[in-house]
């Protein structure tokens, strides 16, 4: 396992896709909505290529579009130019195999936990249901909770339920928008390191918009970094650091500071 | 004195005080009547005479049996054809714009304009009536679910969508949840307009009923203590009809949404 990662973290030093077989992969996608009569472009020119079981985090400012490229990917908006492939069929629409995580607005207020993560196994027999609903409540640590109700959640428990809900039908690809954002900074770092040892132990294809450079660099095997709008691709950057991440080494900080730098900032306040 | 004993005795202090009022309005019409010894209008004593008066002939029980038929009858009706029509037409934003103009030009239309229609076409009789109470509960039913769809968070539809759901079974288990607190707040609405037209209704198209018993009471002889007991008696069915809807917003079921909003 550990040689394993190390083996990808040394191939992965160029910003560009380590050797994996490619799951996604976007040709030129461009999105324009139209306001008030007016076109607005809102991505330009987007090329990316994503490895099977790869950790990808898209970062950028707010209004950059990266949400916006995540729904694209997910199948719920279409790109006004360019294709989204997966497994090198155009995406056409939402698909049980590619999760969408949202914050934890997405749960369902009106199902119990159980309900929640059950959700996309309606046709799997009630006995087989409940094993994996079991199973994914004790991956993401909220055993005895199984007959709550959302309301009853803090806001860090809620977002385990929709991650629980994702992993319970068994996605190639969960795609996670900003999925910390709404929680506060200890939740948030425990959250991380949870998702990253289930990442490590299941191996999906993961897509992660956030707009906060540490925690792509605490996450990513890449960090895309996009610019304002209309976003475009700036920069990959490869995050050649084994898990679990020392955040105070030199390699960490030069990670983080060039990508600061990338994005304009000085990284003294 | 432990303090639940004391707040136990409060909560039936709380309950006292709209009594009492209700003591004191009865008490003021009953001296009103008393010094107008000519109008025609009973007092509160010589109402409760006529409730009294309708028990041992059995009248009562089958007026308020004949209006609760025609109400449930109406009343399901229209929730069985406008809460799936309304799912649907909220939904597809297409037919909601080819429908919104006919529903609007409907909406301000009183049910009781039905009334010279419901007869022509159903002649003086139950099938009348339950017209009425459908075409009276219908249209704020659909306009409530129509809102209700349409005010769904986009999260939880594409999550429904995300997890492989088709229209339909998407209505069934993500829509219908999803508006549940606000149409269970329609359906309370609702009943109350049809518990309303029903007696309207039944001044005049058919010959049984609480509303039939007012008008009845009136022909034969101005029995205004028989008009007003059966006013009262509309007044406490009613509040029955809603205590019991309210029940439900309060069900386990919906514990979600009450407890999302405080």
């Amino acid at each position: 396992m550990s040689s394993s990662a190390s083996a990808r973290a040394a191939m992965a030093i160029h910003p560009t896709l380590p050797s994996l077989p490619i799951k996604l992969r976007t040709e030129n996608v461009g999105m324009a909505f139209l306001r008030e009569g007016k076109t607005l472009p809102v991505l330009e020119d987007i090329n990316l290529e994503v490895g099977n079981g790869e950790f990808v985090c898209l970062l950028g400012p707010s209004g950059c579009g990266k949400s916006t490229l995540l729904s694209a990917m997910a199948g719920f908006l279409r790109p006004t130019s360019g294709a989204i492939l997966i497994d090198g069929e155009i995406v056409r629409g939402a698909d049980p195999r590619r999760i969408f995580v949202f914050q934890e607005r997405g749960v369902f207020p009106w199902l119990t936990v159980e309900g929640n993560i059950g959700f996309g196994l309606r046709k799997l027999p009630s006995k087989e249901r409940a094993e994996r609903v079991n199973h994914y409540i004790q991956m993401v640590g909220l055993e005895g909770f199984g007959k709550s109700y959302p309301h009853e959640l803090s806001g860090g428990m809620k977002q385990r339920v929709e991650v629980a809900r994702a992993l319970a039908v068994n996605p190639d690809v969960m795609f996670l928008d900003e999925p910390f954002g709404a929680l506060d900074s200890i939740t948030r770092l425990v959250m991380r390191s949870e998702l990253l040892r289930i990442w490590q132990a299941e191996r999906k294809t993961i897509l992660f918009v956030t707009h906060d450079i540490d925690e792509a660099v605490q996450l990513a095997d890449r960090v895309v970094v996009m610019s304002a709008r209309p976003g475009r691709i700036q920069q990959v950057v490869s995050i050649d650091i084994p898990h679990p991440r020392d955040i105070s080494s030199p390699r960490y900080l030069e990670l983080r500071d060039g990508i600061l730098g990338q994005i304009g900032l000085a990284h003294r306040l | 004195m432990d303090s639940t004993y004391g707040q136990s005795v409060l909560k039936s202090l709380a309950w006292l005080k709209p009594a009492v009022f209700i003591l004191l309005l009865l008490g003021a019409w009953q001296m009103e009547v008393f010094l107008h010894p000519q109008q025609l209008l009973p007092g509160p004593w010589k109402t409760t005479l006529g409730i009294v008066d309708l028990f041992p002939r059995g009248l009562i029980v089958r007026y308020i049996v004949a209006s609760l038929f025609r109400v449930t009858w109406g009343f399901c009706l229209a929730v069985l054809v406008a809460v799936p029509l309304g799912l649907a037409v909220g939904w597809y934003r297409r037919v909601e714009m080819a429908l919104n103009p006919i529903l609007q030009i409907l909406r301000p239309i009183s049910p009781l304009a039905w009334i010279p229609i419901a007869i022509l076409w159903f002649g003086v009789g139950d099938l009348a009536a339950i017209f009425l109470i459908f075409v009276g509960c219908f249209l704020p039913l659909l306009l409530t679910v129509i809102n209700a769809v349409q005010s769904v968070p986009g999260v939880y539809i594409n999550a429904g969508r995300n997890f492989g759901l088709g229209p339909v079974p998407l209505m069934r288990q993500v829509l219908l949840p999803a508006i549940l607190p606000r149409l269970i707040t329609g359906l309370r609405i609702t009943l109350g307009i049809a518990w309303l037209v029903v007696v309207a209704a039944e001044m005049i198209a058919v010959n049984s009923g609480l509303g039939f018993l007012i008008v009845d009471a009136r022909n034969a002889g101005n029995r205004y203590d028989l008009v007003v007991a059966g006013m009262v008696i509309i007044g406490v069915v009613g509040l029955l009809l809603d205590t019991w809807v309210r029940s439900l917003e309060r069900s386990s079921l919906l514990r979600w949404s009450f407890e999302e909003k405080q």
